[in-house]
């Protein structure tokens, strides 16, 4: 006899909502006329996303208290409504963006097939928004590998959504094979992990671990290992971080956008849960393993990023770096920390997203892949979207012009306040190295004259008006210099939420 | 409208401003109207509030304060002392005379250009009002970004290569200042700078040192100085000079002064060793410039060894001493800048070997430039002489030696000086200088004579500034009492 748990369906409505907007929108790829297609579509995407934010927000102020739903699965709590909320609102504008630039304008594109797959794309956007609201959740490891395999396979096939073009099979096809990699290693973590203690809900394990005092235990000790290993592929910092730049690049410009901004939110919450919750006995291993994939990210994505001159594989390894300041937060184990990570987070989802989504602009304008060189002049033919780059790639740079600013002020604090001073020497030289790719792009977009190109927009004449693009980067630029000013509520709010996490 | 409501203004009027000029689409004239109209208000706004200033009472006056980051204390404090009112002051009238400069020659793509101008202007004034930590560096930081794009964009033909090491110079300064600032504010609960105590941690006063040396420039941390006081138009390079210089020479005495008087007085000869070997070897270099900006430049660097010396004197003397060069400086700096750019706009260069001659015809010019060279090389009853005296005095009263130095640096300023002004103005007609190239226009007139009047102003009265900087005339007291 099988009993069915109690299900709080209040706790899980915004994946409800989430899966419900895609199931239409995916009948709408057999059901609506073609010419219908991506509005009605756009639009089911635009409504789920919304409604998304809408029960979200609502769990969030009706959540003061965390508990556990539906059999000790899955978290209702502010920390989940939080990282929800972060989730819905970059789906909202990344499906402002993806109507207008999916699949993206290249020379010798088929107009007639435009609308081919544009209802799948939306279902595939919904659903991957929607496993990610569900990671973040997720209670124990059962539901973590689920939710994570759940949003990693929409993923995929969004990587790959462009299929006339050799990039983009080549990005689904990388992302797909190395995402396995980073997901079987998280599987084995959990197994091992599941061996040590014989639980596999996170607070279960945290019980288990101090009864048996299990906390030197290899077994548990190697799956906690490949647990971060899995984590950290998600969260694309190094050493973990090869798939990035090329996934990154082939990509659509607009599922390049979502992700750069999403995965990093999913897997970051996701992140700081599992190991304050699960792994609190074993703080004293994975801050130092997080203190060294900061490093390591800091690192390799400033030095790799010194050198391209592709703007996508720049900002890639720039979303390597970035990694390595929100790690840093992540790494001090300290409520200070995971407050400033989750403020981090929500600025640099806005520049992330923001930047991509100009990018993209850029790429349909050209018909062909940005580098700094075609970038010339972009800053003048197109102020709004050049202010805005600029004041994306500033924001990513720590200077007072968006909430990077205060982010990295606050991780720096979290490192300092945990008593790693060094770990803030280290920031504070990655943070100058990056000055030079940041400024890189400002250089081209406004101090080369564009008369040195020799590349002639596709369609000639003025571009077109991408309205959606301009109101998903207006959103992008009002949170990113928002967050610079009204630092305190977003604080508080990421206090309240970060109260749901026993450190 | 309250003085304490003055301060705050000062810094959102032009910011707000520049939002306008880049938001909506005026046209050449109206943008530039509306840039230097605003220029001129904060000029009224500021006499508003000198006017208004009780210069008797020690503490911070016109303040606000607002909580900002209440989690870790950081709160948008600002506020004024005289010698910071000073500074604002010297910010708005050069910032003004710059704006009008630009309007003058007509940039191209005005807007963005006036934007940035007044931007500048907000978040300048924002540094020198600044009584929080981390205030003070998103505003010290904040002037980069306008400067880094008008060098960039509207600078000369080597303005990448000046622009990138700019940034990457006065960047590495102000970051390592930022890992100042956290410890600083986290170590002690409060980044507020009147709340917070003063620190014996020699590390951390090296980290704000750096920055202000940097931005100062102090030898041998000057290596972004000569390109991008060349490379950039001249009325950017005399902002830069003539303000964005002080800031550095401001930092040192509102924060690594004040609040590390311990390491202060352990590095103190050090630092003063470097002061005067700014001092005198950036008067050499401009002895050897073969330019007219290269001159002034490496005058600044002299001019900003100068007033450190003053400043890490110690003394009643050398603080009012290096308040007073401060202001003056910036003055003869802005007013030579923008002399350097009439004379080049004439004659296509900068370079001695091209110039000379130009007194003759051109009476204005002749003279404008004459009496501010002659004020800067400090002779006697000019308002730098009456600054270079006090240092002087100041920094005899810490050690014989400092104040030989320092004369020596007076008298290699005598030379530059002299130089430059046969340079340009006297010898043979140089092959560039043409019989088209005019005397001063009226509008250029109008930019460089107010700010040549003030000099002479400040020159008959130089206790109209050093009189008045420090309450109770008695610096030593105040900087002790941390300037509460």
């Amino acid at each position: 006899m099988i009993t069915t748990p109690h299900v709080d369906w209040f706790a899980i409505s915004t994946i409800l909502v989430l899966l419900g907007a895609s199931f239409v929108a995916l009948l709408s790829a057999v059901l609506v006329p073609r010419s219908w297609r991506r509005p009605f579509a756009a639009g089911v995407a635009a409504l789920g996303f919304a409604g998304g934010v809408v029960t979200s927000v609502w769990i969030y102020v009706d959540s003061p208290n965390g508990q556990r739903v539906i059999a000790n699965s899955f978290y209702r709590d502010r920390w989940t409504a939080l990282a929800q909320v972060a989730l819905c609102a970059v789906g909202f504008v990344a499906a402002l963006v993806s109507v207008e630039h999916i699949p993206g304008g290249r020379r010798g594109s088929d107009p007639a097939r435009r609308d081919d797959h544009i209802g799948e794309y939306f279902a595939l956007l919904l659903a991957a928004v929607g496993g990610m609201a569900f990671i973040v959740g997720s209670a124990n490891l059962m539901t973590l590998f689920l939710s994570l395999e759940w949003f990693s396979i929409a993923l995929y096939i969004m990587c790959a959504i462009d299929y006339d073009l050799e990039g983009s099979l080549e990005a689904g096809l990388k992302y797909l094979i190395i995402g396995s990699f980073g997901s079987a290693s998280l599987l084995f973590g959990s197994a091992l992990v599941y061996g040590a203690t014989n639980r596999i809900d996170y607070e279960g394990i945290a019980e288990q671990v101090a009864k048996l005092n299990l906390s030197h235990d290899t077994l548990l000790v190697v799956g906690l290992a490949m647990l971060i290993a899995g984590l950290a592929f998600k969260a694309s910092a190094a050493p973990f971080h090869m798939w990035t730049p090329d996934v990154y690049e082939g990509a659509p410009t607009p599922v390049t956008a979502f992700m750069s901004a999403a995965t990093k939110i999913a897997a970051l919450f996701l992140a700081l849960r599992v190991l304050n919750t699960a792994f609190s006995q074993e703080k004293y291993l994975w801050t130092w393993a997080f203190a060294a994939i900061a490093v390591a990210s800091l690192v390799i994505g400033n030095l790799a990023a010194l050198n391209q001159r592709s703007v996508k594989r720049m900002l890639a390894y720039s979303s390597v770096a970035q990694a390595g300041f929100l790690l840093i937060g992540l790494s001090t184990g300290t409520p200070l920390g995971a407050r400033g990570m989750a403020f981090y987070l929500i600025a640099y989802s806005a520049a992330a997203f923001g930047s991509f989504a100009v990018i993209a602009a850029r790429e349909r304008e050209l018909g062909e892949p940005v580098t700094l060189d075609n970038l010339a002049g972009f800053g003048w033919e197109r102020p709004f979207l050049g202010v805005a780059l600029w004041l994306f790639v500033f924001s990513f740079a720590g200077l007072p012009v968006g909430g990077g600013f205060v982010g990295k002020f606050y991780v720096f604090s979290a490192a300092y306040d945990h008593g790693w001073t060094w770990l803030v020497i280290v920031g504070v030289i990655a943070t100058l190295v990056s000055l030079y790719y940041y400024l890189a792009i400002v250089r081209a977009m406004y101090m080369r004259p564009s008369e040195e190109l020799r590349v002639a927009p596709v369609a000639g004449g003025s571009p077109a008006p991408e309205r959606l693009l301009h109101a998903a980067v207006g959103v992008a630029l009002v949170v990113s210099v928002g967050t610079l000013f009204a630092v305190q509520p977003l604080i508080t709010i990421a206090e309240h939420a970060a109260a749901a996490i026993p450190f | 409208m309250s003085a304490s409501d003055l301060t705050t203004v000062l810094i959102c009027l032009p910011i707000g401003a520049a939002i306008v000029v880049w938001l909506l689409p005026l046209s050449r004239f109206a943008t530039g109207s509306l840039a230097v109209l605003v220029a001129l208000i904060e000029v009224a706004l500021w006499i508003e509030q000198a006017a208004r200033f009780d210069y008797g009472a020690s503490g911070l006056q016109n303040a606000q304060k607002t909580p900002w980051i209440k989690d870790l204390h950081v709160s948008y404090h600002v506020g004024e002392y005289g010698f910071s009112l000073f500074l604002v002051g010297l910010t708005v009238v050069a910032m003004a005379a710059a704006i009008g400069y630009g309007f003058w020659v007509g940039r191209d793509r005005p807007r963005a250009y006036f934007g940035l101008m007044l931007f500048l202007t907000g978040v300048t004034v924002g540094v020198f009002v600044a009584q929080d930590l981390l205030l003070f560096y998103a505003f010290f930081e904040a002037m980069l970004i306008p400067l880094y794009v008008l060098i960039g964009v509207w600078g000369g033909a080597g303005r990448l290569g000046a622009t990138l090491k700019l940034l990457l110079y006065t960047m590495t300064g102000s970051l390592v200042m930022l890992a100042a600032i956290v410890v600083f504010g986290l170590k002690y609960g409060t980044f507020d700078m009147i709340a917070s105590p003063s620190s014996p941690s020699r590390w951390l006063f090296l980290g704000f040192m750096l920055a202000f040396v940097i931005k100062a420039p102090l030898f041998p941390f000057h290596g972004w100085l000569p390109d991008s006081y060349r490379e950039a138009p001249p009325e950017v390079t005399a902002v830069l000079s003539g303000v964005i210089a002080k800031a550095g020479t401001y930092g040192m005495l509102r924060i690594a002064i004040t609040k590390f008087p311990e390491p202060t007085s352990f590095y103190r000869t050090a630092i003063m060793a470097l002061a005067a070997a700014s001092l005198v070897y950036g008067s050499m270099l401009a002895f050897r410039s073969a330019d007219f900006r290269g001159v002034v430049a490496y005058s600044s660097m002299a001019a900003s060894g100068l007033i450190a010396l003053g400043l890490f004197a110690g003394t009643d003397l050398g603080y009012t001493g290096g308040v007073l060069q401060m202001v003056a400086h910036g003055l003869i700096s802005v007013s030579l800048f923008l002399i350097a750019g009439a004379v080049e706009r004439r004659t296509t260069t900068g370079e001695f070997a091209y110039l000379g001659g130009m007194a003759r015809g051109r009476p204005a010019l002749a003279t404008l430039l004459m009496v501010t060279g002659v004020i800067a090389l400090a002779v006697p009853g000019s308002a730098a002489f009456a600054g270079e005296f006090l240092i002087l005095g100041g920094s005899y009263q810490r050690a014989w030696w400092w104040a030989v130095i320092g004369a020596a640096g007076i008298v290699l300023a005598a030379m530059y000086m002299l130089r430059l002004i046969s340079g340009v103005l006297h010898e043979a007609r140089g092959p560039r200088v043409g019989d088209e190239a005019m005397d001063l226009r009226p509008g250029e007139l109008a930019l460089v004579v107010p700010l040549v009047a003030v000099l002479l102003a400040l020159s008959f009265w130089p206790a109209g500034v050093s009189g008045h900087s420090f309450a109770g005339n008695s610096p030593t007291k105040a900087v002790q009492e941390q300037f509460r």
